[in-house]
């Protein structure tokens, strides 16, 4: 064994950073999934009768459909009458202030570098905290409700807002758009509702927490964004669950509609738990997100940092409706161990003059397979449009592979697409280059490797990357063979 | 401060060098010549620490230590530089970046406080001054897209950053034009002291007469066939090597 193989071994055998669990008393839903299911779930979050038939017809709906099978991931067959569709902490959800704020909860999410006091202001960052099936606190409420920016539980805004749900609710992923996303229809738990009304700068960052703690429960969580004309707002999601043997399914939706000349940044840095070194346990993450430039000159910009779950399905997307508008799309994902990630995205061009740009960041250690998925799409009537997209693919050692499938219709003659794409490995010579300057092998790697995502990176908030580079650096550290 | 014995070293089987043996003190300037593929380059791999060579024979001693019993970044620390003859390029990281990294982690492992940002970058404008580097080019991607020259002059400016005791120059002057090998030059004698030492690699006397050598070396198929002063370089310029490599083949035969 090689020197760096030693190292490798060394630093892939660090811990999960966030595998531990709280014994809550919990609040579940029986093991499996039927109509009755999903009336508990409802009648559980006392909602609306509009609101259980919606459920109902995407459950109906999703039981006539097959999963998906074309994603270059494999992973035994998943048995849904296993899982909890619903497990709420006892003392969680539904709290007037965060004074009553369950000790052991905030102490959870304290654990997890997340602070739900809003003396201890996390730089200015508005938080809902989600732990399993519901949300345990929203921070800043009144300070954002001061402007009229709603941010909520989704529980909360189905029965506070509920014009603004009937109305936004499935309309960028609707229930019948793939199979997860019928799923998550039928049983989704909580997630967080934004608004941001017109003209209306949103003055924090807003952002969500997602801690997947039970055992044997899936999480289902729903996001909705929307964004009026000439409002602006910056999202950010995070996620961490405990290590457990056995593969959790995570399969949220989130929708996003930004009106003309809104602008919306999503940024994700997702941390589900990977499983270990031989590949057991791990989140099975399988998300539909999706944006959509209603308005002119809108603007929808998904970043996200993938460092793990077991299996990673996503595919952030944005439907370019109206002229000038614009989609982004910045990624890096890695994957280390035995993990497996499918992830890119969808640029549906359908306004004139939209633009869009892709800049995904591949990055193999391990035994792991990564790959992009890309679409671009140029309807007729989007003339002159643009796109630009970027895949790179770094990979370290000789046992993972790096995949791009990039899919490309154009059905006018004025529009341009341009698609880079690149491989590279992790070089002994890089390596030997900055230990001989007297850097570690670790902060070599990490130095590299934050070099080569650096394009995404400077998308995140500042708060996040600092945080996301770490994290980055944590999930490869000596991965080099 | 270094003392080379009798090193001998494989790579992939293949004996590269065959009995190294090389004193260098502190104050001193040693130039080593020789053909291509002599053994010049894994010479100054070896001593850096760079992985997949097998020391077969001999030992190595630095300020007291030995030397190859350390990691590479040890050895960094210690106090030795390799100015790369082919500098590698690593995208998305700039020299001020990587360098404020590697000179923190040094300092750390000298037990020294790291600098914080406004005293690197004071420290930075001062080196920067002694090769001549440019801000702008110090904010790229490290040597990526670098000229030959580039990737020279910013070697010699980590240099200057990171204050070796003892630095090997491996072909530094290739790639460089007649103004920089003279900016590069006066930038070496300046980081030149009574207390570091400077090995040169280099196949043409021209750097020998900006960076005057106290020894010029000849290395031949891994060993150190003759030394001499720095006349030893004017006479190679002249005669090429044949008439070494013709006296070396006879002592062997012998
Ligand atoms: N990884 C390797 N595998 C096999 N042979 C190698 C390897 N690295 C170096 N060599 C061989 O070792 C010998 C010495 O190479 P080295 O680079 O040290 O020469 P050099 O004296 O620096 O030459 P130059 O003047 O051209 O720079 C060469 O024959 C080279 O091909
Ligand atoms: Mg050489």
């Amino acid at each position: 064994m090689s020197k760096d193989d030693q190292i490798l071994e060394e630093f892939t055998s660090k811990e999960y950073e966030h595998g531990w669990s709280v014994d809550f008393e919990a609040d579940e839903a029986p093991f499996g999934i039927n109509e009755e299911i999903v009336r508990f779930i409802s009648n559980k979050k006392k909602e609306p009768d509009w609101m259980l038939q919606w459920r109902l017809k995407a459950f109906r709906l999703w039981e006539t459909l097959e999963e998906p099978k074309w994603s270059n991931v494999h992973y035994p067959k998943i048995n849904y009458q296993g899982i909890k569709y619903y497990s709420a902490p006892k003392k969680g959800g539904n709290i007037k202030s965060l004074d009553e704020l369950d000790p052991e909860m905030a102490k959870t999410f304290e654990r997890l570098g997340i602070s739900l006091n809003e003396q201890k202001k996390l730089n200015g960052i508005a938080v809902d905290a989600v732990i399993d099936s519901v949300s345990v606190a929203t921070t800043f409420k009144e300070t954002l409700s001061e402007l009229g920016v709603i941010f909520c539980s989704f529980s909360e805004a189905v029965i506070e807002h509920p014009e603004l749900i009937k109305k936004y609710l499935g309309s960028v992923v609707p229930a019948a758009d793939n199979y997860f996303s019928a799923l998550n229809s039928a049983v989704f738990s909580d997630g967080s509702f934004c608004y941001i009304p017109k003209g209306v700068r949103c003055p924090m960052e807003l952002s969500t927490y997602f801690r997947i703690n039970a055992a044997n429960t899936g999480q289902f969580e729903r996001t909705l964004i929307v964004a009026e004309d000439d409002s602006y707002v910056s999202y950010l999601e995070g996620c961490t669950a405990p290590m457990r043997d056995e593969n959790q399914l995570h399969a949220a939706v989130v929708e996003i509609y930004a009106a003309k000349n809104a602008e919306v940044k999503y940024s994700t840095v997702q941390n589900w738990y990977p499983g270990n070194k031989e590949g057991l346990g791990g989140i099975y993450n399988f998300v539909t997100k999706r944006g959509i430039c209603a308005g002119d000159h809108a603007k929808i910009s998904w970043t996200q940092v993938e460092t793990g779950s077991a299996v990673t399905w996503k595919y952030p997307s944005c439907i370019l409706k109206g002229d000038y508008s614009v989609g982004e799309f910045y990624s890096v994902a890695v994957t280390n161990n035995y993990q497996q990630a499918d992830t890119g995205t969808k640029m549906i061009h359908l306004g004139k003059n939209t633009r869009s740009r892709i800049v995904s960041k591949g990055i193999s250690a391990g035994k792991s397979q990564n790959s992009y998925r890309g679409h671009v799409s140029i309807a007729k009537r989007a003339v002159n449009s643009r796109n630009f997209s970027q895949c790179d693919s770094l990979l370290m050692g000789d046992q993972c592979g790096a995949h791009t499938f990039p899919y490309i219709d154009v059905e006018n003659s004025t529009s341009q697409i341009e698609h880079e794409a690149t491989t590279s490995k992790i070089g002994e010579d890089q390596i030997f280059y900055c230990k001989q300057r007297g850097l570690d092998e670790e902060s070599s790697i990490a130095l590299i490797v934050n070099g080569f995502a650096k394009e995404v990176m400077n998308n995140l908030p500042m708060e996040f990357a600092v945080e996301a580079q770490k994290l980055l650096a944590l999930t490869l550290e000596g991965s080099v063979g | 401060m270094i003392s080379i014995k009798n090193l001998h070293a494989k790579i992939e089987d293949k004996e590269i060098l065959r009995g190294i043996n090389l004193e260098v003190k502190a104050g001193e300037v040693h130039a080593i010549m020789g053909p291509n593929g002599s053994g010049k380059s894994t010479l100054a791999s070896v001593l850096a620490g760079r992985d997949g060579y097998e020391i077969t024979e001999g030992s190595v001693i630095f300020k007291g230590k030995n030397l190859l019993e350390l990691e590479a970044e040890e050895r960094a620390r210690e106090g030795v530089f390799l100015a790369f003859q082919y500098p590698v390029e690593i995208p998305g990281v700039s020299t001020t970046n990587f360098l404020k990294t590697a000179l923190n982690q040094i300092r750390v492992y000298r037990g020294e406080k790291p600098l914080d940002a406004v005293t690197f970058l004071k420290l930075m404008k001062e080196k920067m001054k002694i090769v001549e580097i440019d801000q702008a080019l110090l904010s790229r991607s490290l040597n990526e897209g670098f000229s030959g020259g580039e990737k020279k002059r910013n070697e010699i400016f980590q240099m200057a950053m990171l204050a070796p005791t003892l630095a090997i120059l491996d072909e530094t002057d290739s790639g460089l034009d007649i103004d920089a090998l003279r900016i590069v030059s006066h930038g070496v004698n300046t980081l030149r002291s009574a207390d570091n030492a400077i090995v040169v690699v280099t196949h043409y006397q021209r750097l020998l007469e900006y960076i005057v050598p106290d020894f010029v070396h000849v290395l031949l198929n891994g060993q150190i066939v003759k030394t001499g002063d720095k006349t030893l370089a004017l006479e190679l310029e002249k005669k090429g090597y044949d008439w070494i490599k013709a006296a070396h083949g006879a002592l062997e035969a012998q």
